[in-house]
């Protein structure tokens, strides 16, 4: 059947916001659905409360509607827009869930609106447990055995039938906690017991063990007419046990054989039928019994994925697009394949090896459990490509950006023996987490130490594990000693243990001919990584290989292992015979991504990367992008004219100037992985475009930007360097406490911290002096920190001679959050006229100065009428996105073309818009995932996603914001008042606020004080080491519905810390500073009076052209 | 393994080197490349490779060894096996050997370590041509792949086909295929010419509760007849179709005496005995996700493929039908004689390596024999 003409507006919804397990891809693949479906000539709307997505530029559907992914709000959206379908499978687990609730509500059926890409039915056959295992058994496909059991009898008789060993999930608890592996009845007493305590439903799933199994993934395809095809198969590295996003995963599968391979593909085949997706994509998971074969069904997601994003990216097959153009009617046979030009219903087949590594974010969450389990810890990852194992694996594990350039060593690095400890800690007590493991000095220990540590703690899925094991090779343990202590596949052992051998063959010495090289290069090792093998410079190896004429040739992306010809320029890098890169002879620019998602450097950067591909190529550029992130949008062949997917470091980047020549390379728009490039780049002579590497180098060395600011007499916080701890305890008592400290090697608030006291920063410089290598050069930043003052983030753009702000923020939390977890507001709500100006001008003064062509982000501090500047970015920031969206101007876009030589006049931007409408920007954190972490905000920031509220007024945009962000914010019941002494008197109003909605407040004893002088009626609540019941005791039993907690000083910080932990479990609305409280109260009055409405983003933006016009 | 460098060399002159696998010594074939990512086992033994020298573009091979299960034929029958990177190691609960050992105790020569996508295309752009392959030197190989006679011309069948007549029990067993549905509950007769059988083909009709006789290629069509067949099928082989000519003149003797299936080489040898005519293409249909058209239920099946000549549809008389059609270059593969209840396809619905789509048509084998009796 061919396209649908009875459908005329259709419904996508995205994913929201970025969060461990659901992030960028759906960005990638709602973008590709919606570019797809408008191409079709569907009229689009679009619903995604995530600001930072290229999904939600106007221009990419016919209404964007930025608002909270609540039921509610979705179904405001479809009463007002009255699709005819909704196409629920391209924004994740979030979309689908919606889908079945407006289905629930009767909504879908009332309007009229069907639902297209996958049904109700399929949905709910697929998602819930129970009706999915009976499907299976229809079809005599074997799932796991598995029994829901509420006593302890029920318990017995499913372990019964099931057999040692076995897995218990207990019910409804958060981040798998209670849950474990029983091996004998011993140990399944007590860990049912200890199970059922857990759950606060008293119930618990117990399931047949697969660990050890070998775990593949098919992402296959579907269309009406029964067509079906599977895109790419996954294996994983890591055997069952691991959750496939904290896995390393290869394609296509190592170690099947085609019988093999053939009974999964029988089995996806007759899933995807029995479930009913027939017009879409899907994923299905398998467990492969190593020992005999046996097939076990683990699940099936009826929709796109993260996985079908990586396999569109590994093959070239773009699995979104193709999925929505089947959800419009369309058969496979119907569509081509863009890339060869031949038809869609084939299997792409590849002739070189994909590996995706996670990479995590565990320093971020101090106290969070290290170990992989079914539950997803990583917050992105990367992907690489190479003609063998090896070397696709060394590409990834050097795209990483932890300072590894392949598979090196941590032997001298980790403290294997306190390793093993720690592992055997966590083993014993579930919340007991790995301290700062490594980077400091290690004691010495012998091989034969080694081999023991090693090869326990390899037991533990950690997320360095693939290190350990290289270790274990170098240290003389064999494949099948660390098959038996992992499970992994020996053949992928095996791989890892000759990339050891050729690493020992390097250090051997001998020439560096061209063998030697060609070798060494096509089993993945970087220049830097046969440098350190050898004990030789960088630069000797390059000179060397210049010598033998070792270079790499690009190979292309072509879906069909070369069989024809591939009219798509999308490469990666390998070392053969035969480039097949074909430079043009156009002008070209190169824009360099990003690299994998972390914290602190998510899709905010890719939308600018993304946006400076379009940009450039509307000013005739032939634009080319690197990156190594195959989640995003930038990494989508069809974004830039070509598409290099690779490592983002110095020899890889620089190997592909030297071929494609360009004019000019953008390293600003990708954050802090390109930017650090800059200054390496431009000395080998390459032209960087925009702001100067000079530039950037004299806002980020702190005494040359010192100059700047007393150039221009600009204020800042006072503060100093300090060597040692000596040196900053003289600062600190120069400035006095508390002083906010970070170390001078990272920007953009790594490893900073507010410390109250001479004891905190002792211990603060131990740590951060351990975490540098050559202790003597690094230098620890001391500044005062603006108690009570307003933290102010702006974005302007500058050509040069004209600086246009492209928007003020204003932070809802006070200064010492970090930018990127705090919220802001767009217009500023409270600041002054005089204010605001001095911030214009000094961020103009400023950019001039430093000469910034491109993007600029200034962070002001504001105490009363007083101004600070806390730091200059001259690069795109992490609001490009949010400011672009509220003011309805493509700022990546504009900046990208003043880069490339226009003007703000050419580009028609040359005055600051301020809206009339309040756009809220709100943080989204993973604590949920992190049992035993502190959720205080501090300045390290630890937030993975944002959300946007839009509304009116303050209060309602602030109403939005948070509900998009999930916050449930009640509209009556009890709040919890505990504030320091410096925030009585506000709490005090607040407190009477909620009191006058009907709240009952209940406090600690000082704050009660407060209150009741205040004329606030309350009652006492116990603090916690103040003997029971207590503020915990009241959280658990549900008696709580709001807290209002500020602290001071690390003590009472600690002390919180349980009823903060109790507050994340309970999803109770918790507000760590009075200024996020006042503004939840507001936005508690806004909800109570009037129905929240939506708006789309094209209108807001013509009332604000129609008003600036 | 010692490390031999060993050199395959084509008859334009385009050498790759790398390190010699397998069996030693120099050999001769036709140079063609196969796409498909899994099968290298299927791929060694299935006898329409007969005299070719392979190459895997999938660049990681012999990670599962090689198994007593797989084999499509007794031996190999290629004359040569190029990868990129042989596994040192063998991974998997079926394996019995190591596929080098494998492919030395079958006196096959082999080549790792070479750029097997700069070959492919190189293939792709010059199409496939006759090459050596060895540890001779480099001119050496050059002149004997010149000397090479080229695939078009030759029938190969007799050196593959069995000498003797035989009766095939053996099913899939654990890997019986969900595609091919329950057994028929009437035990029919096939009879096979095996002018390169691949055993898949006789699994799946044993599968199907078919008793399944084997007899050699050049087997005359009243012996074969004389078993009383309830039907006829005709396999896949190697060579040039239009060169098979015992082979063309069987063919058309059997058509219209009985329910008629042919494969690959069958099909072929059936538009031959209609008159229709075959074609050399480029570089052929090699791999197993090749996208292909049921006309009469508009289906796509992702199909096995391995030919280097198709049926030229222009000749297709009156007689015959176009029944199946290549998505991506419209060649024909799948045709029907209905006034002689014969219908072939180009590619292997045995799989063996690749997808089970196209088993049905074993069973739509069954369903012509069956009604035929009936």
């Amino acid at each position: 059947m061919p396209r649908r003409d009875d459908l005329k507006k259709l419904l996508l919804i995205g994913s929201g916001p970025i969060v461990i397990g659901q992030a960028c891809e759906f960005d990638y693949s709602g973008t590709q659905g919606a570019k797809a479906l408008r191409q079709e000539g569907y009229e689009v709307v679009l619903v995604n409360s995530n600001p930072a997505t290229i999904m939600t530029d106007p221009e990419f559907a016919d209404r964007t509607y930025i608002e909270p992914l609540t039921p509610d709000m979705v179904e405001a959206i479809v009463e007002r827009e009255r699709p005819d379908a909704i196409l629920p499978t391209l924004g994740g687990q979030t979309a689908l869930n919606l889908a079945l609730e407006l289905d629930r509500r009767g909504v879908l059926e009332r309007l009229g609106v069907e639902l297209i890409g996958a049904k109700v039915d399929a949905i709910r056959k697929a998602e819930e447990r129970e009706l999915f295992k009976e499907a299976m058994d229809k079809i005599g496909l074997e799932s796991p055995r598995a029994h829901i059991v509420r006593t302890e009898a029920q318990a017995n008789a499913a372990v019964e039938d099931i057999g040692f060993p076995v897995i218990l999930r207990p019910s409804l608890t958060l981040g798998g906690a209670g849950g474990g592996v029983a091996y004998n009845r011993e140990e399944f007493e007590q860990a049912i017991r200890w199970a059922f305590q857990q759950s606060p439903v008293h119930e618990c799933l117990v399931e047949e063990s697969l660990l050890g199994w070998k775990e593949y993934e098919l992402e296959v395809i579907r269309d009406t007419a029964d067509n079906f095809a599977v895109i790419c198969t996954i294996e994983n590295f890591d055997p069952m046990g691991v959750h496939t996003g904290d896995s390393i995963t290869v394609a296509p599968s190592m170690t099947l054989t085609d019988r093999e391979y053939q009974r999964l593909r029988d089995a996806a085949r007759a899933i995807i039928t029995e479930i009913g997706v027939d017009t879409g994509g899907s994923n299905i998971q398998f467990g492969v019994n190593p020992v005999d074969g046996r097939v076990v069904v683990i699940e099936m997601n009826p929709r796109v994925s993260r996985s079908s994003a990586l396999a569109s990216k590994a093959t070239g097959y773009p699995i979104a697009k193709i999925a929505a153009k089947l959800a419009v009617g369309y058969r496979l046979d119907e569509l081509r394949n863009d890339i060869t030009g031949t038809s869609s219903a084939f299997e792409p087949t590849i002739d070189y090896v994909v590996t995706k590594i996670p990479r995590f974010a565990f320093e971020k969450f101090a106290g969070a459990d290290p170990r992989l389990t079914t539950q997803m810890k990583s917050v992105g990852e990367v992907m690489a490509m190479g003609r063998t194992f090896k070397e696709s694996l060394q590409k990834a594990a050097r795209s990483l950006e932890t300072g590894r350039d392949g598979l090196s060593s941590l032997i001298g690095k980790v403290d294997y023996r306190e390793l093993v400890a720690h592992t055997r800690r966590l083993r014993e007590h579930q919340e007991a987490a790995l301290g700062a493991a490594g980077d400091g000095a290690v004691p010495a220990a012998t091989d034969e130490e080694l081999r023991e540590a090693i090869l326990e703690v390899v037991r533990t899925p950690l997320a360095d594990r693939l290190w350990y094991l290289g270790d274990g090779f170098r240290v003389g343990l064999t494949v099948e000693q660390l098959q038996q202590a992992t499970g992994i596949d020996p053949w992928f052992l095996e791989q890892i243990s000759e990339i050891v051998a050729e690493e020992r063959r390097l250090g051997e010495g001998g020439p560096l001919d061209a063998a030697t090289l060609a070798r060494a290069k096509s089993a993945g090792f970087s220049d830097a990584a046969i440098a350190r093998a050898r004990g030789e410079r960088v630069a000797d190896v390059r000179a060397a290989r210049d010598a033998a004429g070792v270079a790499p040739i690009y190979s292309r992306v072509d879906t069909c292992a070369a069989e024809f010809e591939a009219l798509t320029p999308y490469m990666y890098s390998t070392y053969g015979l035969g480039s097949e890169s074909n430079p043009t002879d156009r002008k070209k620019v190169m824009i360099l991504g990003g690299g994998p998602n972390r914290i602190g450097q998510g899709i905010e950067f890719d939308y600018c990367c993304v946006h400076a591909a379009f940009a450039l190529k509307e000013l005739g550029f032939e634009t080319i992008m690197v990156n190594c992130n195959p989640e995003t949008v930038s990494t989508d062949y069809d974004t830039a004219d070509r598409l290099y997917f690779e490592p983002l470091t110095f020899e890889d980047v620089m190997h592909i100037i030297e071929v494609e020549k360009p004019a000019g390379v953008i390293v600003q728009f990708g954050g802090q992985t390109p930017l650090k490039l800059a200054v390496p780049l431009a000395r080998a002579g390459v032209p960087i475009l925009g702001t100067s590497a000079d530039a950037i180098d004299r806002a980020e060395d702190r005494e040359r930007f010192e100059e700047i600011l007393n150039k221009l007499s600009i204020a800042r916080p006072t503060g100093g360097i300090a060597r040692g701890t000596h040196e900053a305890f003289d600062v600190a008592d120069r400035i006095g406490y508390p002083v906010v400290v970070r170390p001078s090697y990272v920007l953009g608030g790594r490893a900073m911290e507010i410390v109250h006291s001479r004891s905190d920063l002792a211990r603060y410089v131990r740590v951060a002096l351990e975490a540098v290598s050559s202790a003597e050069t690094q230098t620890i930043l001391v500044d005062e920190f603006l108690k009570d003052a307003i933290e102010v983030d702006v974005d302007a753009v500058s050509d040069g001679e004209l600086v246009v702000i492209a928007g003020i923020m204003q932070h809802i939390e006070e200064a010492g959050v970090h930018s990127g977890d705090s919220s802001m507001v767009l217009p500023p709500h409270t600041l002054g006229a005089k204010v605001l100006e001095r911030i214009r001008s000094w961020t103009r003064a400023l950019a001039l100065e430093l000469g910034v062509v491109g993007l600029m982000n200034v962070q002001f501090a504001v105490r009363g009428d007083e101004v600070f500047v806390i730091e200059v970015n001259p690069r795109a920031s992490r609001t490009v996105p949010f400011i672009s969206k509220v003011i309805g101007v493509p700022l990546a876009k504009v900046a990208a073309k003043v880069m490339a030589g226009a003007t703000l006049h050419e580009v028609g931007f040359t005055k600051e818009i301020v809206p009339k409408h309040v756009s809220v920007k709100e943080s989204v954190f993973p604590f949920a995932k992190f049992p035993g972490v502190d959720t205080i905000l501090s300045p390290e920031m630890r937030s993975t996603g944002e959300v946007m509220g839009v509304a009116d007024s303050f209060a309602e945009a602030f109403l939005k914001a948070s509900v998009g962000a999930g916050t449930k914010l009640p509209g009556g019941g009890t709040v919890f008042v505990s504030v320091r002494d410096a925030d009585k008197p506000a709490a005090s109003k607040i407190a009477r606020t909620l009191v006058g909605f009907g709240f009952r407040v209940v406090a600690t004893a000082g704050t009660l004080d407060a209150l009741t002088r205040a004329g606030v009626p309350a009652e006492r609540v116990n603090k916690v080491a103040e003997g029971r019941p207590h503020i915990v005791d009241l959280l658990r039993n549900g008696e709580i519905d709001m807290v209002i907690n500020t602290t001071e000083g690390a003590e009472t910080i600690r002390d919180s810390r349980s009823m903060r932990r109790q507050t994340v479990l309970a999803e109770i609305p918790y507000f760590t500073t009075i200024a996020a409280a006042t503004a939840a109260t507001e936005a508690i009055e806004a909800q109570r009076h009037r129905q929240q409405t939506v708006r789309s983003l094209q209108e807001y933006h013509a009332e604000l052209h129609a008003a600036s016009s | 393994m010692t490390r031999n460098t060993a050199h395959l060399v084509l008859a334009d002159g385009t050498r790759f080197s790398g390190v010699a696998i397998g069996a030693r010594g120099a050999s001769v074939g036709e140079a063609v490349f196969t796409t498909g990512m899994t099968g290298y086992q299927e791929v060694l033994t299935d006898p329409s490779y007969c005299d070719q020298i392979v190459t895997m573009t999938a660049p990681q091979i012999g990670n599962t060894g090689c198994n007593a299960d797989d084999p499509e034929a007794q031996r190999p029958f290629l004359a040569g096996f190029v990868v990129r990177e042989l596994s040192p190691r063998v991974s998997n609960w079926r394996a019995t050997e190591s596929l080098d050992a494998y492919l030395e105790r079958h006196g096959v020569v082999g080549l790792a370590e070479v750029d097997t996508r700069a070959l492919t295309r190189h293939l792709r752009s010059h199409g496939a041509q006759m090459a050596a392959l060895g540890t001779e030197d480099p001119a050496t190989l050059h002149d004997r792949a010149k000397a090479a006679p080229p695939m078009a011309g030759r029938d190969l069948t007799g050196a593959v086909s069995t000498d003797h007549v035989f009766e095939w029990t053996e099913g899939s067993g654990a890997f019986r295929s969900r595609a091919l549905g329950s057994p028929i509950d009437r035990r029919l007769h096939v009879v096979a010419y095996d002018f390169g059988v691949k055993r898949n083909i006789l699994r799946s009709l044993v599968d199907l509760g078919l008793r399944v006789t084997v007899v050699p290629a050049t087997t005359p069509a009243k012996d074969a007849l004389a078993l009383d067949p309830d039907g006829l099928f005709l396999s896949n082989g190697p060579g040039d179709p239009a060169a098979t000519e015992r082979g063309i003149a069987v063919v058309r003797d059997l058509l219209g005496k009985r329910p008629l299936f042919g494969i690959c080489l069958g099909q072929q040898l059936i538009a031959h005995a209609l008159g229709c005519s075959t074609y050399k293409l480029k570089f052929g249909h090699r791999g197993i996700n090749q996208p292909v058209k049921d006309l009469a239920t508009g289906r796509v099946e992702i199909t096995t493929q391995n030919h280097g000549f198709v049926v030229d549809k222009d000749s297709l008389g009156r007689r015959a039908t176009v029944t199946h059609l290549h998505l991506n270059d419209d060649t024909c593969q799948g045709l029907a004689v209905p006034d002689a209840d014969a219908f072939a396809v180009q590619y292997h619905p045995e799989a063996a390596a690749g997808p089970h789509d196209s088993h049905y048509l074993f069973r739509r084998f069954a369903d012509a024999m069956l009604s035929a009796a009936s």
